[in-house]
């Protein structure tokens, strides 16, 4: 579904991304783990071109998205994101943060997209929250909230990136049940993460990314069980 | 104190009864506001596109000339009098119209345009980068991004500042009598010199300046708390 070939980005002399090649298929649960300033991160964002690359190519569903011709926002449209700060538009109530994207792009009608909101925040525990503006909701409720409405342009993929790093440890286990469920449901997803526990228990790949280049990538009984890659073994044995 | 009311009656009298004065005033009031209003809506509709034009650039790198021609407006506009701004639209670049008021519109407009383009710019800016991200990484362009997230939030940031400039807009419009306008501190000048009398006419216009000044601080708090809905807890 996504090929990554070569990819190389800099920021100013600085190489974050040094010749990265990744395939995700269809259906994969891809977790990417590291120390940070590895990289992990900006590989995530060039992904749906938040960064443009230097170098290399990028397929999305056999179209090269780094082609200059590529229209950015369409492919964007096929690639929900979530952040580590939510990013939830603070000028919007919650249900108008949700339909935003799917009315104006006119992928659904101003009403098809409430009720699918209101679904939505249905399946999160949150529909009373429907008028409530962003400030008034908790650090887990606006990740909740902003998972769902990358889902509501009903993406072909999801790019997680570091979705519980920013909240307080009792609110990790409400959004990572949210990013669970995603995955249950058959969504192909990149997920960014510190969550080591998580990512055992969810990815179906664990990729370790060290220094702008992928170290070692294999199942999570692979990565966490037999390490081969001397960083790779430094690194787990430092977060677990 | 008879003395006193009757010093008084008198000053009244030959300030705005005495050939019907009260209508240089009136006329003086009228003027400003014209020239307020006029500069108010040129300059902020200059401020925004410059100020979307720099921030356009500086993010995409796109634009660099437009945006090369942006700054050396902002430094020119900025960087000298207002009067002089003034004297040189009337007798140089509109040397061939004959109408004040429009021409003090348009330099008044031009001016305060660069002092907004700046507020703009810096209200954009303290939108925090997410924001237009989120916005982008939902498959809406740049434009919609700007208009339906980033300008609603950089609005609420930039109100104090741009209320600020636009009562030093209004006061400004005070030297627009260099130009031959009769604007308010012009008639209020006229008439001390009609009358030979100082106090009532030049106090009477600085109050007029006062309300005017008092009536716009009380719109803008309302429209800060109308605006602060999304703010409350």
């Amino acid at each position: 579904m996504i090929v990554v070939e070569g990819l190389v980005k800099k920021f100013g002399g600085n190489t974050v991304l040094d010749d990265v090649s990744e395939h995700v298929r269809s259906g994969e649960k891809v977790a990417v783990i590291g120390p940070s300033g590895s990289g992990k991160s900006t590989f995530l964002r060039c992904l749906n071109l938040l960064e443009r690359p230097d170098g290399g190519k990028i397929l999305f569903e056999g179209e090269d998205i780094t082609d200059p011709k590529c229209d950015a926002d369409a492919v964007r449209r096929r690639m929900g994101m979530v952040f580590q700060h939510f990013n939830l538009f603070n000028n919007l109530t919650v249900l108008k943060n949700i339909t935003l994207a799917p009315a104006r792009l006119k992928i659904m009608t101003e009403t098809e997209a409430e009720e699918s909101a209101r679904a939505l925040l249905a399946r999160i525990g949150l529909p009373e929250k429907a008028d409530a503006y962003p400030s008034m909701l908790s650090g887990g409720q606006k990740q909740r909230v902003a998972i769902v409405r990358a889902l509501a342009m009903s993406p072909r993929v999801m790019l997680f990136d570091e979705p519980t790093s920013a909240l307080d440890p009792e609110m990790v286990g409400e959004v990572l049940d949210v990013v669970r469920e995603v995955a249950e449901g058959g969504m192909t997803m990149v997920v960014v993460t510190h969550e080591m526990g998580f990512a055992r228990e969810v990815a179906s790949r664990v990729v370790f990314v060290d220094g702008g280049k992928i170290k070692e990538t294999g199942t999570p009984d692979e990565i966490f069980g037999a390490p081969r890659d001397p960083r790779l073994r430094e690194f787990l044995s430092k977060v677990i | 104190m008879t003395e006193a009311l009757d010093w008084l009656a008198r000053q009244f009298t030959i300030t705005f009864i005495t050939g019907n004065r009260y209508k240089l005033f009136l006329t003086g009031l009228r003027n400003t506001l014209i020239i307020a209003f006029g500069a108010v809506v040129i300059g902020t509709f200059i401020g925004a596109v410059v100020a979307m034009i720099r921030v356009h650039s500086a993010q995409s790198g796109k634009l660099r000339a437009l945006d090369r021609l942006c700054g050396a407006y902002l430094a020119v506009f900025r960087g000298t009098p207002i009067v002089v701004q003034l004297l040189i639209m009337y007798y140089i670049v509109f040397a061939f119209i004959d109408n004040g008021i429009s021409i003090a519109v348009l330099a008044f407009g031009i001016n305060s345009g660069a002092y907004v383009a700046e507020i703009v710019r810096a209200g954009i800016l303290a939108v925090d980068i997410g924001q237009t991200e989120a916005g982008r990484s939902l498959g809406l362009s740049s434009g919609q991004t700007m208009r339906l997230v980033v300008l609603p939030q950089a609005i609420k940031n930039i109100l104090p500042a741009l209320g600020n400039e636009l009562i030093a807009l209004l006061k400004d419009t005070s030297v627009a009598g260099y130009v031959t306008v009769k604007d308010l501190a012009q008639a209020g000048e006229n008439v001390r010199t009609l009358t030979a009398e100082p106090y009532f006419s030049l106090i009477f216009v600085a109050a007029v300046y006062f309300l005017l000044v008092m009536g716009i601080t009380k719109a803008l708090r309302a429209v800060e708390r109308r605006l602060a809905r999304s703010d409350r807890r």
